[in-house]
């Protein structure tokens, strides 16, 4: 049966626009706001949107652009802006990211902010101002991600003395993820900068007045010294080299730059905790070889559950990679791995990680939206998918369950608590992967066993 | 406008007990008494410079000016407001059998996809999001083409009454020709492509209102409207939120008047083309859809009458005005009153558990729109509730006229808030219930104390006497929860 639909128009986008994840990378800098420089729409839609998945107040400031503002430029509404953000945010540090509106009239952003610079200049410590370029007409959220990591690694790191220090890039995953990854390097006993880390500002605590800026996040100080770094670890395999941060700091510094893939399941966990004993030369703390040694024995405790299950994969590039690995080892088939994002490297790259996938029937699919990744569905008929929220509609529609990871997840409850990496996420994952399957047969049963 | 007095003989005021508040529901050219306020010690609550005037609160013993509104949001400032496209995009979401094509880059259609819970009982093309996502080739050449193939391939594919397209920021620049393209492919396809022009930064979200009901006026008067009873309105601002607009059609069908459109809410393209032949216009969201009352009125002579289908109060209200607009029918009025009294029979005595458990309690309120804020007020006090703070979005010099009118002394009153403010003045104020949108949530959250969303994205009818129950429990639900003992501000610790 022949699946045809309108292919020029976009449809259920499986991808956000390229502000938002800057935003969100933003937000992982010790006292900083975010600044959209467009409408106030903008601001307002991606916060609102951020709010769903994170269930916390997220202040992004807006240059909020009027008639004039576009026919003029946007220079004057910027300063306005940075000048009343300064004074009532008072922050260390303003993440600009740019808009489809700004970057098309053209405005210098950078040359705004140096003027800005001189114009306002009192004596008084002025907040540090990083300049992302996102426009939405370019690219998805992940490359705003990227941008702005790149764009804050670029504008503070310094050079100086090489020292006992390691720099985790470790993409858009979950504040439950971050915080995990703070433990284990914290465990290796090794000084690092992780950026973003959005664990808090993210996933806070109580408040008992209105902060302007949640507390947590990486310093500036602390990003300064990236520079000196003895290694950079990146998570992620599709990161376009003008965005990579730790390729930055290779070239420019001869920080020593390690890409790994998002490391989900045993062995890609293990390539990262590896990693860190040869950078470290310490051994991983007993407990991590605890996780390993419970997951393997959860892997076989729930090993028929899962072998030969057929699931659609999709998200992020590097997330659907990385779950492609993990879904392969532990014998599930990912009949489509698709993404919004476009790189031209996810089927490179999944083909690195899973050589026979072409024999195991596994397709790959870059730039996608819902309405495609749908007419697959009715083909390829899966077990369940496996992605954000965003696959809901389509798996009500055509009655197939949905296991929910990623962002944003708006309709369940702890997307932010949701662990996704290391033996620890991948329990996560494999227990919940395993439920779903559980469940399913329960439900289809007509006995209504008890035990499963 | 029908008497206070009269309107309470109808016995369920009696029930309840409670006064009608003569003369507090003024119509706008009213004359409005003048009200004193008192400036705020801005620089304690940390009030944006240039906003100032956007904040007041209510002291009768001193002279003040009026707030200022109708402004646009200062740059930097963390406004609580979208853009003009967000306006649009709100009035025109509910019309289930069109194709809502939204002209840009990703974004501005993956925001806004399914993001309402304006619920169909038919066709539910309004739950897609559909964009060109323009690339940068696009934005370089043009996006005529990429729109134009769009457009044919959806309406062949999903065989909508009418396509809307809306323009985001960046069309306003390239310079599309939108218009043209629309034409094109009406004459192709044969049904009405409505060009909707609400690029992002020309205006406010009001503007983005105006530009969809513009929309909805060239639809408006191409329908045939025979048949179409005397006694027949359209209902202008109901979205139908997790199905209120039934709830209140079915209110209006009981006293036997004819609903002939619902702008926008359950909404269909040709019911619209039709809403011409109503013989009055009830607007409940008042600050989207006025414009298009006073259109249809200078153009089609129809008269409309705002109402708001929020607590006991307004909702028994906007029964009688209607039915007051049809002297000849006397029954109209008498099933009205049947109505009020059989639902407020049942409702009232279901509220008296939780007005005993919120007398006391102080409310926030920041919503969109001014009007609902009325309403809110007036269904507060009902269960026992005082509000401290009452603001709202898009609200004009009338409505904080009328609002200051209403509130107590000390209340605050505020126009395009932000979270700072709001936090100060939740604080400040000790309330103990927020009620405003998505946004605002997670700063009562935080703070520790109950939220009510009134926004569009809840899921429990919230209109009708059934939605003032809703309502009441929601509130009750929320600010009686025992979560709020481990709040900092509760004593709990940080």
């Amino acid at each position: 049966m022949k699946h045809e639909h309108a292919k020029t128009a976009t449809q259920n986008a499986c991808k956000l626009c390229n502000p938002l994840g800057a935003c969100l990378a933003f937000r992982g800098i010790e006292n900083c706001v975010p600044f959209l420089h467009g409408s106030q729409g903008c601001a307002t839609y991606i916060r609102r949107y951020l709010i769903s998945h994170y269930k916390e107040p997220i202040d992004i400031a807006s240059s909020n652009f009027h008639e004039e503002t576009a026919v003029f430029g946007g220079s004057h509404n910027l300063k306005i802006g940075l000048k009343n953000v300064s004074d009532q945010y008072k922050p260390d540090v303003i993440g600009v990211a740019t808009t489809c509106l700004s970057e098309t009239i053209g405005d210098d952003v950078p040359m705004i902010l140096r003027e800005y610079k001189k114009e306002f200049k009192n004596g008084s410590p002025m907040p540090i101002m990083i300049h992302a370029s996102t426009p939405s007409y370019q690219g998805s959220h992940i490359d705003g991600f990227h941008a702005a990591v790149h764009a804050s690694v670029k504008a503070l790191a310094e050079k100086m003395p090489r020292q006992k220090l390691i720099n985790l890039f470790p993409n858009m995953v979950s504040p439950a993820d971050m915080r995990y990854l703070k433990e284990i390097l914290g465990n290796f006993g090794v000084p690092y900068m992780m950026l973003p880390d959005y664990s808090q500002t993210m996933d806070g605590g109580p408040w008992a007045e209105y902060h302007r800026i949640p507390p947590g996040g990486t310093p500036a100080s602390a990003i300064t010294t990236a520079a000196s770094a003895m290694a950079s670890i990146e998570f992620g395999s599709t990161i376009e080299a003008s965005k990579s941060a730790a390729g930055y700091l290779d070239v420019m510094f001869g920080v020593p730059a390690y890409h790994l893939p998002l490391p989900i399941g045993i062995k890609g966990s293990d390539k990262f905790f590896s990693l860190l004993e040869t950078l470290t030369e310490e051994k991983r703390a007993e407990k991590y070889e605890d996780e390993r040694r419970r997951l393997v024995d959860a892997y076989a405790d729930g090993h028929k559950y899962v072998f030969d299950k057929r699931v659609i994969i999709y998200g992020e590039e590097d997330l659907v990679i990385g779950m492609t690995a993990f879904l392969r080892e532990i014998g599930m088939v990912p009949v489509l791995c698709a993404s919004g994002g476009k790189s031209g490297l996810l089927k490179k790259r999944i083909e690195e990680l899973v050589p026979d996938m072409d024999e195991l029937g596994i397709k790959v699919r870059e730039g996608v939206d819902f309405v495609d990744i749908e007419d697959e569905a009715k083909i390829l008929q899966p077990d369940f998918l496996i992605g954000n929220s965003k696959g809901y509609t389509m798996s009500r529609k055509n009655s197939i369950p949905l296991l929910r990871l990623g962002f944003p997840i708006h309709d369940r409850f702890g997307g932010q608590r949701m662990h996704h990496l290391g033996y620890r996420g991948t329990q996560e994952l494999f227990d919940r992967i395993v439920n779903t399957v559980i469940e399913q047969r329960q439900n289809a049963s007509s006995i209504g066993y008890t035990y499963m | 406008m029908m008497n206070d007095e009269k309107w309470c003989t109808c016995g369920a005021c009696k029930t309840i007990g409670f006064q009608p508040r003569r003369g507090s529901i003024r119509v706008k050219g009213e004359e409005i008494p003048q009200q004193y306020f008192k400036g705020m010690a801005m620089e304690q609550i940390g009030i944006l410079e240039g906003r100032e005037r956007q904040v007041l609160e209510k002291n009768s013993d001193v002279a003040q000016a009026d707030i200022a509104c109708d402004t646009s949001s200062l740059s930097g400032s963390v406004s609580q407001r979208a853009c003009v496209f967000c306006g649009s995009r709100v009035v025109l979401y509910p019309v289930a059998d069109a194709i809502h094509l939204v002209h840009g880059p990703i974004g501005c259609a993956a925001y806004t996809w399914d993001i309402r819970g304006a619920v169909s009982s038919g066709p539910e093309l309004h739950r897609l999001s559909f964009s060109t996502d323009l690339q940068e080739m696009d934005v370089i050449y043009g996006g005529e083409k990429k729109l134009y193939k769009s457009l044919i391939e959806l309406i062949e594919q999903y065989k909508p009454k009418a396509a809307f397209i809306y323009s985001t920021c960046i069309v306003g620049l390239i310079g599309d020709d939108i218009e043209a393209v629309c034409k094109k492919v009406a004459r192709e396809t044969g049904i009405p492509v409505l060009p909707v022009h609400s690029e992002g930064f020309k205006g406010t979200k009001k503007d983005g209102y105006k530009a969809a009901c513009h929309a909805l006026m060239k639809l408006i008067g191409t329908g045939s409207t025979e048949d179409i009873s005397k006694y027949s309105i359209n209902i202008l601002g109901e979205f139908n939120l997790a199905g209120e607009a039934w709830i209140i059609r079915q209110y209006y069908e009981k006293m036997g008047i004819e609903v002939v459109a619902t702008l926008t809410g359950d909404g269909r393209i040709d019911a619209v083309r039709r809403a011409h032949g109503a013989t009055l216009n009830v607007v409940q969201c008042s600050g989207s859809m006025t414009w298009l009352a006073k259109e249809m009125e200078e153009k089609y002579g129809i008269p409309y009458i705002r109402v708001s289908y929020f607590g006991i109060e307004d909702m028994s209200k906007s029964l009688y005005d209607v039915a007051v607009k049809f002297p000849d029918r006397p029954d109209i009025m008498e099933a009205a009153k049947q109505i009020v009294s059989e639902e407020v029979k049942t409702l009232y005595p279901s509220l008296q558990k939780f007005k005993k458990a919120l007398t006391g309690k102080k409310a926030a309120i920041y919503v969109g729109g001014a009007f609902k804020t009325f309403s809110l007020i007036k269904a507060l006090r009902s269960i026992g509730m005082s509000v401290v703070l009452a603001g709202s979005q898009t609200g004009n010099q009338d409505d904080y006229a009328r609002l200051k009118e209403m509130c107590d002394e000390g209340t605050v009153i505020v126009d395009d808030s932000n979270p700072v403010e709001l936090s100060k003045f939740i604080l400040e104020k000790g309330a103990d219930l927020l009620i405003g949108g998505v946004k605002e949530r997670p700063i009562a959250f935080k703070l520790g104390i109950g939220f009510c969303d009134h926004n569009h994205e809840r899921k429990i009818p919230l209109a009708g006497f059934i939605g003032m129950y809703n309502f009441a429990l929601e509130v009750y639900q929320s600010v009686m929860s025992p979560v709020w003992q481990f709040a900092p501000r509760k004593g709990g610790t940080l």
